[in-house]
Order: structure tokens, then sequence, then C-alpha cells
């Protein structure tokens, strides 16, 4: 017992000043932590968003949709590349009815030419030699293109990393805040966002696709059939994005949004709210070249396949700029233009999960949660005192060194409290003298049964030893599976516990004992009071 | 200085003479609290049944009826209106909507707009809307980490003792889960994420005592060969009695102050712990250690063990 060698108690008294030392910044008010020197510690425990306040989406991609979307890119690529062919390839009788793409090509000799060239534009999917594609053709002249399981979840899985920085880009245009997107699962992005006043707006920016498209009018379409969704080949009716029907447009895109550099809100000649957008060098050509040859005829402008508006061409726009009129006010095309610059989304994102929590509440919480702890330590501490004497005294300081180890171990891991994690810092601090009361009860037992005192003592730590680990190991076993099935709040309350379990094992056995060691040592006591 | 001793020096309560009794006892009080949670069902917040949650504090007291009734007037489906630590605070619980996320996300900025509008000074503190799959999965998921904690814990003790301590301590926390749950369906209190983590840190420290107290009992075994086992647990017991109460106090002690101090969202969480410690007390005195007579542990259970290998290490003799 006595045996307690110099190095030991260095070690254990550095561990515990280091642990203290990355305390400390968590503790400084936030305003002055530009006191604490750089040379020390700076990392600091993350608020949990219920603490801190701010909000938690969970998005999920709307499969339907993703796969409504890659047929629909398909189909562009399709009609482009093959009427590119040299000579082109003519097809007609498109459909993308069964999530499948299938198209008559209308020069039978073709067909063979035609599928080489859909082969090319498949792409391979793992090491297996399966393609992202299957083309086929049926009734020798009508080609067929299914898309495979395996390419459908390579597509979905690089849909889902482009939406997760399309969302941040549109959440944090600046890239300054301190928000966390990242894909959960294989069709989750989680979003957390501190300290937004208007979980709206923020569900605004997320919730468009921003998907934009200029296609031609089809001046062809007999008003009559539009009115029943019916149009001309080539063509489709598409609705009006402030209700009040339809109208039928060419199904080519002459420009999408995809060439854009830049889009801002601005306002027109008659102080409505516009976006304003400026396309890249080939977008600027292209719009250049059809405004050119279409003067004097209406042009759709198409978001997420509704028409915001079909004004007319008055003259060739050269510039690559261009103004989107709509019903907009200044917050909508404020948002449809951070949604437009941002990028479009390869899939719609639906909101499944929202928690938002008030800054006011989150103040309130750390407040109470802050005097529950310390009252909670110093009833803990004067029980320990009123019954274990001289030992309670080294429990107690066993347990404030234990709650700033707790501190400075989540601050090293950068780990988030939450407000069930208090509840969790509260139930370590009640439950962290068990070690102790183990050790206590057993010495005092020891010196009943008539031992002498250092032979009490050392029987107490080593039998005691058995139970205390056996006793942590249960909770430990609870704790991480609360950690690994947790979501957010309740991931910070495991954490706590499992951190407060290690730590307060180590101080209550290791701390205590040198304390123990070193009194008995210097003091050579005759009696023990315990 | 005289120092606090809850428990006096040597106590010898023959705590087996009633374990009959409290094992009927403990029977009846589980079967009441399954039919409960059957016939009464539990509060599921929206966590687990999905739906809409919007806390709210006002500037002042407000009406409760005059609430009801103007939450009623948007047509959102059946609203449940609760305070909620205080007569300025809110919580107005809305049923998942028909129509999808859309008009989910529509329905909690119309309430927004009308307590805004009607209630000046009016301050949404949260707002939580979980879709019916989520909450499925959350529901799920608390399950599923339920039921593994409760068997992973028992595997551990059954490794580490004796197939009869694995059984009593899964019984145990079978015993303690139900008649939490037992309290909740009879106080309707409402149950969320939130109170899976606590019947998780349940199943933890409720275990905690029955392994002291196992730990007492494997010890004694190995020292007294001889004793019988109703005596040698009763002598157990009594040994470990100071500990198990002290540890008892100052867990409940500190979860207490919470209570009282602590901020109203956890105290659900909160109250759930304390009850459960106390619960769990009671059920590693009278449930843990009758179950190991009632399994037949006999006194040569470990010594078998010892016996087969002769060369193992002798159990420290004290």
């Amino acid at each position: 017992m006595l045996d307690f060698p110099r190095w030991k108690v260095w070690s254990i008294t550095g561990l515990i000043l280091l642990g203290i030392l990355f305390a400390v910044p968590s503790m400084l008010p936030p305003d002055q932590r530009g006191a604490w020197p750089r040379f020390l510690p700076q990392a600091t425990i993350n608020l949990g968003l219920d603490l801190a306040g701010g909000s938690h989406l969970l998005l999920e991609a709307d499969a339907a949709d993703a796969a409504k979307q890659r047929l629909q890119a398909m189909e562009d690529t399709v009609s482009t590349e093959l009427r590119r062919m040299n000579p082109r390839i003519d097809i007609g009788d498109i459909s993308t009815a069964g999530g499948r793409l299938s198209f008559m090509v209308r020069d039978p000799t073709r067909v063979d030419a035609a599928v080489e060239k859909l082969r090319e534009l498949t792409q391979p999917v793992g090491m297996t030699g399966s393609r992202d594609w299957d083309v086929a053709v049926t009734d020798s002249t009508r080609i067929v293109m299914t898309p495979t399981q395996s390419g459908s979840v390579r597509a979905l899985r690089d849909a889902m990393t482009v939406a997760r920085d399309v969302v941040r880009r549109r959440i944090d245009p600046q890239g300054t805040k301190e928000i966390t997107v990242i894909n959960q699962g294989e069709r989750r992005i989680l979003v957390q966002v501190p300290g937004v006043e208007d979980p709206e707006a923020l569900k605004q920016l997320i919730g468009q696709t921003a998907r934009l498209e200029f296609k031609l009018v089809d001046l062809t379409a007999d008003p009559n059939l539009v009115a029943q969704g019916r149009a001309p080949a080539g063509s489709q009716v598409l609705p009006l994005a402030d209700g009040g029907g339809g109208m039928a447009v060419q199904r080519r895109v002459m420009v999408s949004g995809d060439q854009l550099v830049d889009a801002k809100q601005s306002f027109n000649q008659d102080g409505q709210p516009v976006v304003s957008i400026t396309f890249n060098s080939a977008g600027a050509r292209r719009f250049g070249r059809v405004t050119q040859e279409n003067v004097n005829k209406p042009f759709a402008i198409i978001l997420d396949d509704k028409i915001l508006s079909a004004p007319n061409i008055n003259e060739p726009i050269l510039g690559g700029q261009a103004q989107i009129s709509g019903n907009f006010t200044v917050e909508s095309a404020n948002a449809l233009a951070i949604s437009l610059a941002s990028g479009k989304l390869p899939v719609k994102l639906n909101v499944i999960e929202e928690r938002t929590v008030g800054p006011d509440l989150g103040k309130d919480s750390i407040r109470k949660g802050a005097i529950a702890s310390v009252v909670a330590t110093i009833a803990v501490i004067l029980f320990m005192l009123v019954t274990y004497g001289r030992f309670g005294v080294y429990a107690t300081m066993a347990l404030i060194i234990n709650a700033l180890l707790i501190l400075g171990i989540m601050a090293i891991f950068n780990a988030t409290l939450t407000l069930p994690g208090i509840a969790g810092f509260v139930l370590t601090i009640g439950a962290a003298v068990d070690a102790n009361v183990l050790i206590n009860e057993r010495i005092r037992e020891e010196q009943r049964r008539g031992r002498k005192i250092l032979d009490s003592i050392e029987t107490g730590y080593t039998e005691a030893s058995t139970a205390i680990f056996d006793a942590n190991i249960t909770n430990v076993i609870a704790a991480a599976l609360m950690f690994y099935f947790g979501s957010g709040p309740i991931r910070g309350f495991a954490v706590v516990l499992m951190i407060g379990i290690v730590t307060s094992v180590f101080t209550a056995v290791n701390f205590t004992r040198m304390m123990v060691a070193l009194w008995v040592r210097r003091r050579r006591p005759r009696v023990l009071h315990i | 200085m005289k120092l606090l001793k809850l428990v006096p020096d040597n106590t010898n309560i023959d705590f087996m003479r009633w374990r009959k009794l409290a094992v009927v006892l403990s029977s009846l009080l589980v079967v009441a609290s399954l039919a409960l949670v059957g016939v009464r069902g539990l509060n599921l917040g929206v966590d687990f049944v999905g739906g809409q949650m919007i806390r709210t504090t006002f500037a002042q007291p407000v009406d409760v009826e005059q609430l009801r009734g103007r939450v009623g007037q948007l047509r959102l489906g059946e609203a449940s209106i609760q305070e909620f630590g205080g007569p300025k605070s809110f919580q107005i619980r809305l049923p998942k909507p028909e129509g999808g996320e859309a008009a989910a996300n529509r329905a909690a900025s119309q309430v927004r707009a009308m307590l805004e509008q009607q209630y000046p000074g009016a301050r949404v503190d949260s707002v939580e809307t979980v879709s019916g799959k989520v909450s499925e999965e959350l529901a799920t998921d608390g399950l599923l980490a339920l039921i593994l904690a409760m068997a992973g814990v028992a595997i551990y003790i059954w490794f580490r003792f004796e197939w009869h301590f694995g059984v009593g301590a899964l019984v145990t926390l079978f015993h303690d889960v139900a008649v939490m749950l037992g309290f909740f369906a009879l106080t309707q209190l409402q149950v969320d994420l939130n109170i899976v983590a606590a019947f998780l840190a349940i199943v933890g420290y409720s275990l905690n005592d029955t392994v002291v107290i196992y730990d007492r009992i494997r010890e004694n075994l190995r020292k007294f060969r001889k004793m019988a086992i109703v005596p040698l647990i009763n002598l157990s017991l009594n040994e470990t009695l100071s500990r198990t109460i002290v540890t008892s106090l100052s867990i409940l002690l500190a979860l207490g102050m919470l209570l009282a101090f602590g901020p109203e969202v956890i105290f659900n969480l909160t109250l759930a712990i304390f009850l459960g410690t106390l619960l769990g007390t009671y059920s590693s005195i009278y449930i843990s250690a009758p179950m190991l007579v009632f399994l037949g542990l006999k006194p040569d259970s470990f010594i078998r063990l010892e016996d087969d290998n002769p060369t193992a290490p002798r159990p420290a003799a004290s």
C-alpha cells in the first residue's frame, strides 16, 4: 500500500492536470476566450442544437424523381448524340413510360449503328463488366434502354454526393457558417444549422430542385388539345407556375441552367423583382443563336417542369445575360437566384424530419442545467463528507476532478454536449462515487474484521476492484448500444456516460489510492475514521 | 468527527425470508404493468408516431381553451395542447397531416403565424416535425437497442459468473423495464426518444447493484463452502447493504437536484432514471438474489469449475 512509486504519482498528477487544462476553454464565456493564451489547448465542447438553438433537417431523396430525372437526362443525351451522327439518325415515338426509354429508329438500316452509338454512351459499373444501362432492340426498329440495378444505385450515390454539395452552397453561399451537411445512409442528407431564426426560409432554399430550362413554345399546337393536356409530336404540355392551365412547348431543351455562371436578384424596368442570370461562354453562344433564329416568338422559361413565363423574344440576346421574369416577390426571386447560382439538385429532396430549437430555450436550458449540475455536485459532496470523513474528502476531490476530466476529454474529441447529455453528466456525478463507496465500505468491513489499518486499506482496494470492474462494464454495454442506435441528442447522453465511466474509475481508483497512500506514508495513522 | 452511518455495522436482516412474498408481489406488479400498457397504451410522442410538436412561450398567461379553439380553427386535425413547465408555456401537438411533407411544413407555418398574430410577444421555442417513415425507424431502433442492451448485459454476466446469474440479471431487467413501462402507461407521461435513453440508462444502472451483490455472493461461495445457499445470500446482502444504500442515495440525490432545478425538457428523462434507480435498488435485493435460489444455485457451483482444473490459482483467500 505504501509502495507508491514517484513516477506513478507524477503520471497520475500529470494526466489530471492535462485533462483540466483541456477543460478550461470550454468553461470560459465565449467573449473571454480570446484572453486564453494561444499556446494552450483551444478546443472546446460543441453545444448540440438543442442547447445552442438551430435547425436540424433530415432530407431524403425522392427515388422515383431521381429515376425520372435520370431517364430524362438519357433522353436528352440520346436525341442530341444521334442527331450529331453523320449522317444523322432520326428517331421518333419517344416514350419514357414504365421506367424505360424506348424509341423508333426511322431508318431500319441504321438500327445497328444507333445501338453501337448508344452502347458507347453507357458506363461500366464495378468489376463485373455490367453497365449502367441495358440496350435492347425489339420489333427490329424499336430500341429500349433500361436502367440496370447497379447503374441506378451508383447514379443515386453520385447524385447524393452532388446534392450534398449543392445543399451546402445554398444554405451557406459564402462558406462562412458553421453548418453540418453530411450524407447519411444511401438516400439521406443531414443538415444542421445553428442559430437559424426562420427554418421556413431554409426549407424553401432546399426544397427547390432548380432545374432551369429554356424551351420554344409550340405555336402549332391546337389550343383545344392543349387544354386536354395533349401536344403534337415532339412537344409536351407543361403547367404554368402560377396555376391557370398549361402551355405546349417543344421537348427539346434549347438552353439549360447547367450553363449558368451566376444568378442574382434584381428589378426589371417596371420595378418588378426578377432574377438576372449570366451564361458561360458556351451557354451565351447558344442562347444568342437560339434567340437570333426565333425573334418574335415566345420563349418559355421553365423551372422544375413548370413554366414561369414565356416572354416574346424581341431581339437577339447576344451578351449572355438574361432576365427571368415571373410572379416573384423579392424573397422568392432571391431564393431562386441562390438556388440557380448553386446549381440544380440532381434529385428532389423531401424534409422527413425537422427539429428546430429557438436560441432562448437553449440558453434557458444551459443555465438551468449548469445550476442543477453544480447543486447536484455539492449535494453529493456533502453526503460523501458526512459519510466517510477523510476518505470522503478524497472521494470529493476525485469527484471534482472527474467532472473536469469529463469536460476536458469532451473538448479533446470535440464531442457535442446535448440536453440529455446534461442529464448524463448529473447521473455520472451521482454514480461516480460508487467506486469509492465500494472501496470505503470494504475498508470499513475489513477493519471490523480486525485487520490492521494498512492491511484493511490494501484489501479494500483490491477486493473491491472486481465489483467495480463488472458493475461498470454493464453500463458501458448499455451506453455503447445507446450510442450506436441513438440519434443526435441521445448520442450526446451516451457519450457523456461512456466518458464518465472511464474517468470515474480512473479518479476513484487511481487518484484516491494515491492520496490515501501519501497520507498514510506521511502520518502513519493509528486509527482510521471511516 | 462522528461519521454518518446509514446502515449500522454487522446487520443481520433476514431478507430472504420474504423472498416468496416479494416474488409474488413483483410478478403481480409486472403483470399489472403489462396489462396497463396493453389496455391504456403508452402516450407515444411525435418521435414514435410521427406528427408535429410545437413548444411555445407566451408573454402573459393565456387561456388554454381559447388557444385550443384557435388552433382548432386551423383545421389541422386533432390537436392536443398541454401546459409545459408553467402557465405561460405550452406544448401543441398535431397529428401527421394528410398529404405528405409539404402539408406538414405548411401546418407548422400556419400555427406559427397564428401564434404571432393572436398573441403578441409569443415565442416559438421549438418545432419538431417527424414523418411517419422516420418515426417508424426511431421506434424500431429504440426497441432494438433496448432488447440488445438487456441481452448483452445478461450475456456478459453469464460469462463472468454462472448461467444462474445471467438469467437472474435478465429477469431483474425484465422486471424493471416492465414496471417502468407500466408507470408510463399509468401516468400517460409522454414517451419520446429521451425516454429510450432513460430506459437504456436504467438497464445499465439497475444492474449496478445486482452486479455488486452477485460479486459478493460469488466471493462468499468460494469462502464458505459449507454454508447453505439461503443464509449465504442473506450474508452477502447484509455485507453489501451499506454500499447499496449509499450509492443509490448518492445517485438519487444528484438526480433529485436535476429534477428540482434542471431544464423542463429533460424532466421526464430524469424522472424515469430516478424511479428506475429506486426500482433497481429494490429489485437487486428482492429479485436478482432470490432468483439464484429459485434457479437452483448450489454452494458448489463455483468450486466445481475450479476443481476440474487443479492448476488454476485459488481465489485470493482473505
